[in-house]
């Protein structure tokens, strides 16, 4: 096993931590999946099922003071990123309790004081921005990360030229993860990109890159460590691809229809969960009455965490008019 | 001592990278030695004393706004720049969806200390170095916007915008900077100021009367405001008395001051380089109108460009950008009239 010596550095404690994290997304996708069909939260959803080894790999490589940027598709970077599923829920359902206060909802999770911008829905600009987050670290001369999460759609957007060019120019300390679930919405990337791998643009920046296997957390850990230890070691920016796929619709009430029979059944045979499960069997750090338990303390945390986003209190309407500006009114 | 607007820019600049050490500027051509100091000379020579906080930039717009949104996220203090105002369209998303929003989107959490510089104006350049942005920024909740037409204005701007917590667009005109060498423009009006030693600030949110008067309030802003104040000395000997009103901060607007000085005239005339429609005379049209109707006693007026690109003939230049003859021929006509 490729790992071994890997998971025996890590050790039981973290290890289990980051399963863990995964069982939270999954089942905290599942439910307001649910919740949502049913009428009962508001807005919509951009699911992560199928891809929790990503964020989980990448961000249990990272520290407090790192920063992490993410899309329109965040649930699972805000759990992986340590942001309590509380808060998380309450966002969801637009109350004062949410991480931002009921005012950014699904699409712009996050809480900067604990490492992960509130996201950015729109596809590709993130970039920019955690670019930028990069050069202050570097014009500060502090050992911090940002890092980028976007899809392979992103990729196509003039925003990733633009940002991965000038943080290899500036050699800023920064991760540029692309999270290749082989499909932005409905559109294959194999009719909207003509090469086979993401990771192949950074030569275009004089930039490294790099690919892990996006359903395997110890492969996403394992290479996203690098990249972050070169970031923060000053050896500049990275682009890491991730193959990953979406065990679930774009959005909403998506069947994923575009998406073939066989191809489907591919990935849900690698679905990270179960494999990473298996491993930890496997390999003894675990067993599975303790699995069990683990699974049970999830769920209940889940429920908790609906049961206190469902009971808190709405905004006031006063709060329509709070948070645009630091120190004036909005001129009504 | 006597400065241009660009000179009294650079001095400002100088000083709040000086006094704080999150400040940094970030643009093209900023601070290539040998190179311009941005297009219009703000920024000449500036490396030399804060070389790791100047940042030349590949030519990215998205890249440098978007780069001033993190580090500002960060705790900085960034100046970015645009050469021409026309490419900020090239930032949108950064500017709109990303500075002028997040800390909205975060309830209140994030500061977002953004300076953004941004020359304007219609200047022998044809229709995309040309045009006066102030109208689609000003439907952006988020973005603080000032607009200095003298130069004590614009350093005392830019010191209260950097010292600002939230985003702030300064818009400069190309006509009024008194850029010299290479880069100075024809045409250029006198906007220089005595800029005193010490350390001012012009508070964002308060406008000035340029010129008091009795019978019409005349709203312009940059190089509008001075061609304002030489349609106010033509009229000033036929007997019509102008108020010219500069309101240096276009939003949030100094609604008080427009207002107070409509009461005393009943008569509103909002002069603009940009096109008609939509534009920041039918904003400060419509306040007037709403908030004191009674005290008209004429229409509200506005003289602003066609609704049509900027043309390039120098012909028809003239005639697309309100010059002081026509804005008094207007007055004259209102005062005719009403």
């Amino acid at each position: 096993m490729k790992y071994r010596d890997m998971m025996k550095g890590l050790g039981t404690e973290k290890l289990l931590g980051m399963f863990r994290r995964m069982l939270e997304i999954r089942e905290f996708e599942e439910k307001i999946r649910f919740l949502f069909l049913e009428g009962k939260m508001p807005g919509t959803v951009h699911q992560y099922i199928g891809m929790e080894a990503c964020a989980v790999g990448v961000c249990s490589t990272l520290e407090d003071h790192d920063v992490i940027a993410s899309t329109h598709r965040p649930h699972g970077h805000a759990i992986a990123r340590g942001i309590s599923m509380e808060a998380i829920m309450g966002e969801l359902y637009g109350k004062t309790t949410g991480c931002c206060h009921g005012k950014g909802g699904s699409m712009h999770l996050g809480d900067l004081a604990r490492g992960m911008l509130p996201a950015i829905a729109i596809v590709g600009g993130n970039l920019p921005v955690v670019m930028g987050m990069g050069l202050a670290f570097k014009i500060r001369k502090e050992p911090r990360v940002a890092v980028s999460f976007f899809g392979d759609g992103a990729s196509n957007e003039g925003a990733f030229h633009e940002a991965l060019n000038m943080a290899a120019v500036y050699g800023v300390p920064a991760v540029f993860v692309c999270e290749n679930n082989m499909y932005g919405a409905s559109t294959s990337i194999k009719r909207v990109m003509k090469i086979e791998n993401i990771a192949d643009r950074a030569a275009a920046y004089g930039m490294q890159s790099d690919i892990a296997d996006g359903m395997s957390v110890l492969d996403v850990y394992a290479h996203a460590k690098e990249a972050v230890d070169r970031a923060r070691g000053g050896e500049g920016p990275t682009l890491l691809e991730l193959k990953t796929f979406r065990l679930c619709g774009h959005s909403r009430r998506d069947p994923n229809n575009y998406m073939s029979d066989e191809e489907k059944k591919y990935w849900q045979k690698r679905d990270p969960i179960p494999a990473f499960e298996r491993l930890l069997l496997g390999e003894e750090f675990v067993d599975e009455n303790e699995v069990d338990v683990i699974k049970k303390e999830v769920q209940a945390a889940v429920e908790r965490a609906i049961e206190a986003g469902q009971q808190a209190p709405e905004p006031d309407a006063s709060a329509l008019y709070e948070g645009l500006f630091v120190n004036m009114e909005v001129p009504r | 001592m006597k400065l241009g607007i660009a000179e009294a820019l650079r001095k400002a600049i100088h000083g709040e990278m000086a006094r704080d050490p999150n400040v940094f500027c970030i643009g093209e051509d900023i601070g290539i030695p040998g190179g311009y100091g941005g297009a219009f000379t703000v920024t000449l020579g500036l490396e030399k004393d804060f070389r790791e906080r100047i940042i030349d930039t590949p030519i990215s717009e998205a890249g440098i706004f978007g780069a001033a949104c993190g580090a500002a996220l960060m705790g900085m203090r960034p100046i970015a720049d645009v050469q021409y105002g026309d490419f900020l369209f090239c930032a949108m998303d950064q500017v709109v969806d990303q500075i002028a929003k997040l800390r909205y989107m975060s309830g209140g959490e994030l500061c977002m200390p953004v300076v953004m510089r941004a020359p304007i104006g219609v200047t022998g350049r044809g229709a995309q170095h040309a045009q006066c942005l102030e109208p689609y920024f000003m439907s952006c909740p988020g973005i603080k916007i000032v607009a200095p037409a003298t130069a004590y204005d614009a350093a005392g701007l830019l010191r209260a915008a950097v010292r600002d917590d939230d985003p702030v667009l300064m818009f400069e005109h190309k006509l009024l900077y008194g850029s010299k060498g290479i880069r100075a423009e024809s045409g250029t009006v006198d906007a220089s100021s005595e800029i005193p030693e010490e350390d001012y600030v012009v508070p964002i949110g308060k406008g000035i009367v340029r010129r008091e008067g009795t019978d019409v309030t005349v709203i312009a802003s940059l190089l509008m405001m001075h061609f304002s104040l030489k349609a106010a000395e033509m009229l000033e000997g036929e007997g019509i008395s102008c108020e010219v009103i500069d309101p240096r901060t276009l939003w949030p607007l100094d609604q008080e001051l427009i207002l107070n000085s409509v009461r005393k005239t009943g008569r509103v005339v909002i002069v603009e380089e940009s096109p008609k429609q939509g534009g920041l005379g039918a904003e400060i049209g419509v306040q007037v109108a709403e908030h004191i109707p009674d005290y008209l006693l004429a229409p509200v007026t506005r003289i602003a460009a066609p609704n049509t690109p900027a043309p390039f003939s120098p012909v028809l230049e003239k005639l697309y950008v309100p010059q002081p003859e026509r804005i008094a021929d207007t007055i004259r006509r209102l005062m005719e009239e009403y």
